[in-house]
């Protein structure tokens, strides 16, 4: 076997990616005459160090955990989705939609409503790029990517012409009522005495993110739509050799895609704005495939790496606040853990699996 | 350039000295020596993944060895990369070509050897040097036909014509033979021929103990990276060369009885199908299968074959009429596709198990379920039953000797020959009623063929239908209780094993009948 073992397939080449980015991102700083040690400190201790904090990392990363498995489906099915942005721009409007114009007596039956509102709208997104996939060969980053613009401008219209409240200034929904508003971390875990996760947005939506997680695994890797979404990415002659129809296969993993994507807009738009607004997803969609990437699809992977992002976002926000380093460097440093998580995997995993091979000779696996 | 004689034999051109070569922990070359006598033909054999394309691959500098020595023509050679080697006087034939389908032959073959900025000077070159090489080796080809209309068999011509602009006075063929009929595989060695009679040296990269046999002057035999032996071909067998290959002894012929066929399972009659190329690939197939026979279908690769195997396996919309049983299945539309196919007693064994029958990453558990991973009894709620198939995988696996018997590896890391079984018990122990083989031995080492063939009498014998395509004629004479032939779509004839030879099958594999005996190769044309 000529390869490594899996596990540092999994573990260390994240890892050594993360090193290297955290690596140049310092340079960055030194260059501009900061200290990074001081600054990850800062990143640290305004991201992990208090109830605060991680409740804004959890918050974020409850973002990417939707739109990190809405790329890994797609992923899974050999497809790249890049309109995960627009799906949850879309989503965000059903969401809007089950909130303001459905009068539900609670919190947790609105949830469940909004939930598959959200998916129902995000998944409805994706599938005209879908079809035109399935049906007329249109190659879906392209169609997808358009996607994302025409769902920018439908929800500028919606916003703008349809949801906003009149005299309104801002193009943004009114308020949803109060029998939506879902529990903050802060009315969960707070007591009196001990005001835990105060005036962060993390909420009940981060429970689903990791329901989420687990029903991935088992689509994927136990139901039998999972093993023909598998194999069909794997090699679309072999599917269509047993009989797997590649119009549904691509058609059902899209849609799952965008629901998922769809999702996320419970977190943004029914756990913190309580409104709809527009620009609402902030980027979390593009974000899905970086922590994708990095969670090589699977759903605890993407767990992780949608933590790591969570905590770049508050950490990056910290540091704009308390330093002198321009806000511009944070998407610097994330876009470094992008571009080695993701665009320059494989320059760390070839040197590494040479290593493995120099001292691994001889203990074959 | 002078050449010390060793002991009184003919000078030699190459010399290999003890190379060796690993990848990782495989051992792929072990200190291979080889001495190959100047105009002579030299033939290699071995099974897959024995290292001989990897031997190939380091005297055209490809690779470099670990350690080992080159000498051609008597000096020690350092090759660090093709450019070398061909400065070396090598010369390398792929078995797949490496031609630019929209050059005509003349452009193929100055590419990478023109004389200087413009072509006009080099394609004049080239088409003088090109006349002498054609009248010289019986190597005619047209220099201005595009290589895209070219048959297989002159494209070969091609780049031996290539190699022999560059002066190349040894040349290395891998696997020529593959995608040739007969006829063409006849041509191609009286041109080698030609070529030894002018002193050229040969290496013939090979199979097929039966080219060794014809056309080698001396043979050598790689298992497992290391050389076994190196005989002179008119003192050895094929029997004997086999055993060096395998390291036991095996069976050459397949040993069956009698076919004792019932009535039609599969009836096809008027099956036409156009590609999405809209070109006509199947033009008008009609044929029966029996139970308890094999029908062999021959051809040269790319006359229908594969597209026959892709409308019984029901993944290609056709035209016409098949009745399985007696009762017709839809050719199009939503009942169509290879879950109907297997739910009215069709199994495939399909050409390509790499893109096809299996899915690599997927584990030896995975892919005995694939096709009929929709089967109730492996169905646990919403959930797949893992734990039974995975159960039943092992005892398949079992059943049909595949090495390793670990059904939790991915199918990547089993041998042609392993993967091919996990293919074949995945198909035969469904018990069906038709079973479509295709190329069940391509890649596969001579040990397993022979317990894939068993494997596909047995199920003969146990009174099911078997259509069998194979590019081999060998196989098909061999295995087949009756042969058609297949040429451009259509089947040009039928005969009985007993009652043919491969001279009568080569002529009909190449479109020749009885009645249209004045056009011998169409493709020539």
């Amino acid at each position: 076997m000529n390869r490594m073992p899996a596990w540092a397939d999994a573990v260390l080449v994240p890892l050594f990616s993360i090193l290297l980015a955290a690596l140049i991102s310092a340079l960055v700083i030194l260059a501009i005459g900061e200290d990074p040690v001081e600054a990850f400190s800062l990143m640290v201790d305004g991201a992990l160090m208090r109830s605060s904090g991680w409740g804004y990392t959890l918050y974020y990363a409850t973002n990417f955990i939707f739109t990190g498995l809405c790329v890994a489906v797609a992923f899974h099915a050999r497809m790249f989705n890049i309109g995960g942005e627009g799906q949850a721009m879309i989503g965000g409007l059903g969401v809007a939609l089950a909130c303001l114009y459905i009068p539900w007596p609670h919190w947790t039956i609105a949830l469940i409503g909004a939930t598959f509102s959200a998916a129902l709208f995000g998944a409805a997104w994706a599938f005209i790029p879908a079809y035109l996939q399935a049906k007329r060969g249109s190659h879906i980053v392209i169609t997808t990517i358009m996607f994302n613009f025409i769902a920018s401008a439908v929800l500028n219209y919606m916003l703008v012409n349809v949801l906003r409240p009149p005299r309104a200034m801002d193009p943004a929904t009114g308020p949803f009522p109060e029998a939506t508003h879902l529990p903050t971390f802060q009315d969960m875990f707070a007591t009196a005495d001990n005001p835990l996760f105060r005036g962060s947005p993390a909420n009940v939506t981060f429970f689903i993110a990791v329901l989420a997680c687990i029903g991935f695994w088992f689509l994927i890797w136990r139901t039998r739509l999972g093993y023909e979404i598998r194999a069909f990415g794997h090699s679309e002659t072999a599917a269509k050799y047993a009989g797997i129809s590649p119009v549904r296969i691509i058609v059902v993993a899209m849609l799952i895609s965008g629901g998922l994507a769809g999702l996320m807009a419970l977190n943004t738009t029914m756990g913190e704005a309580e409104r709809l607004v527009m620009n609402a997803t902030e980027g979390a969609g593009f974000i899905g495939i970086a922590v994708a990437l990095m969670g090589r699809s699977h759903p605890l992977g993407v767990f992780l790496a949608a933590l790591l992002f969570g905590f770049l976002y508050q950490g990056g926000a910290e540091l704009a606040l308390w330093t002198s380093i321009p806000r511009e460097l944070i998407t610097v440093i994330q876009a470094l853990v992008i571009m080695f998580t993701g665009a320059l995997d494989n320059m760390v995993r070839m040197p590494l699996e040479k290593l493995f091979l120099l001292f691994g000779r001889g203990k074959r696996t | 350039m002078t050449t010390p004689p060793k002991d009184g034999n003919a000078p030699l051109a190459i010399e290999l000295k003890g190379i060796s070569k690993a990848f990782g922990p495989v051992q792929a070359n072990k200190n291979i020596s080889i001495q190959v006598a100047r105009g002579s033909i030299h033939g290699i054999i071995g099974e897959n993944g024995a290292g001989k394309s990897t031997l190939m691959s380091i005297l055209y500098g490809f690779y470099k060895a670990d350690s080992g020595e080159i000498h051609i023509g008597g000096n020690k050679t350092e090759i660090p990369d093709s450019q070398a080697a061909i400065s070396a006087g090598i010369g390398m034939v792929f078995q797949h070509f490496k031609l630019v389908q929209n050059f005509t032959v003349l452009e193929n073959i100055i590419l990478g050897a023109e004389d200087g900025p413009m072509l006009r000077p080099s394609l004049a070159r080239a088409r003088s040097v090109l006349k002498k090489l054609s009248d010289e080796y019986e190597l005619n080809v047209d220099p201005d036909a595009l290589v895209e209309d070219l048959s297989v068999g002159h494209q070969q011509r091609v780049e031996i014509l290539k190699a022999l602009y560059r002066e190349a006075d040894i040349l290395i063929l891998d696997e020529p033979t593959g995608v040739l009929t007969p006829a063409e595989a006849d041509h191609l060695f009286r041109i080698l021929e030609g070529l030894r009679k002018e002193g050229k040296t040969i290496i013939l990269i090979t199979h097929k103990l039966r080219e060794i046999m014809e056309i080698t002057d001396t043979v050598s035999v790689m298992r497992r990276g290391e050389m076994t032996a190196t005989v002179k071909t008119s003192e050895t067998s094929p029997e004997e060369l086999a055993e060096l290959m395998v390291g036991r002894k095996v069976l050459l012929r397949v040993d069956k009885k009698p076919a004792h066929p019932g009535g039609n399972v599969l009836e096809i009659e008027n099956l036409r199908y156009v590609d999405s190329a809209g070109v006509e690939r199947l033009k008008g197939i009609s044929l029966n299968v029996r139970a308890g026979e094999i029908v062999g279908i021959a051809g040269v690769s790319g006359n229908g074959q594969s597209e026959l195997l892709e409308v019984l396996g029901g993944y290609a919309d056709a035209k016409g009429t098949i009745r399985m049983n007696g009762q017709e299945i839809d050719l199009t539309g939503k009942h169509s596709d290879g879950q109907s196919r297997r739910a009215r007693g069709i199994a495939h064994v399909p050409e390509d198990r790499h893109h096809e029958g299996l899915i690599l990453p997927y584990t030896a558990w995975e892919n005995t379920v694939f096709g009929y991973h929709r089967d109730p009894e492996i169905q646990k709620g919403l959930l797949m039953d893992n734990a039974k198939i995975k159960e039943e995988a092992a005892a398949k696996m079992e059943r049909f000797d595949v090495r390793p018997p670990n059904p939790n590896l991915a199918a990547a890391n089993f041998s042609g020959g392993n993967q091919q079984k996990i293919v074949l018990a995945r198909e035969i122990e469904k018990s069906p009623d038709l079973l479509l083989v295709g190329q069940p031995t391509r890649g596969v080492d001579i040990g397993a063929i022979e317990f894939i063939h068993q494997q596909i009498v047995r199920l003969r014998d146990e009174g099911k239908a078997i259509l069998l395509v194979s590019v081999e004629l060998d196989e098909i004479m061999s295995l087949s209780d009756r042969i058609a032939v297949m040429f451009d779509g259509q089947i040009m004839g039928e005969r009985l094993p007993e009652e043919t030879d491969q001279t009568e099958l080569g002529l009909l594999m190449a479109g020749v009948t009885d009645t249209n005996k004045s056009e011998p190769e169409k493709a020539d044309a």
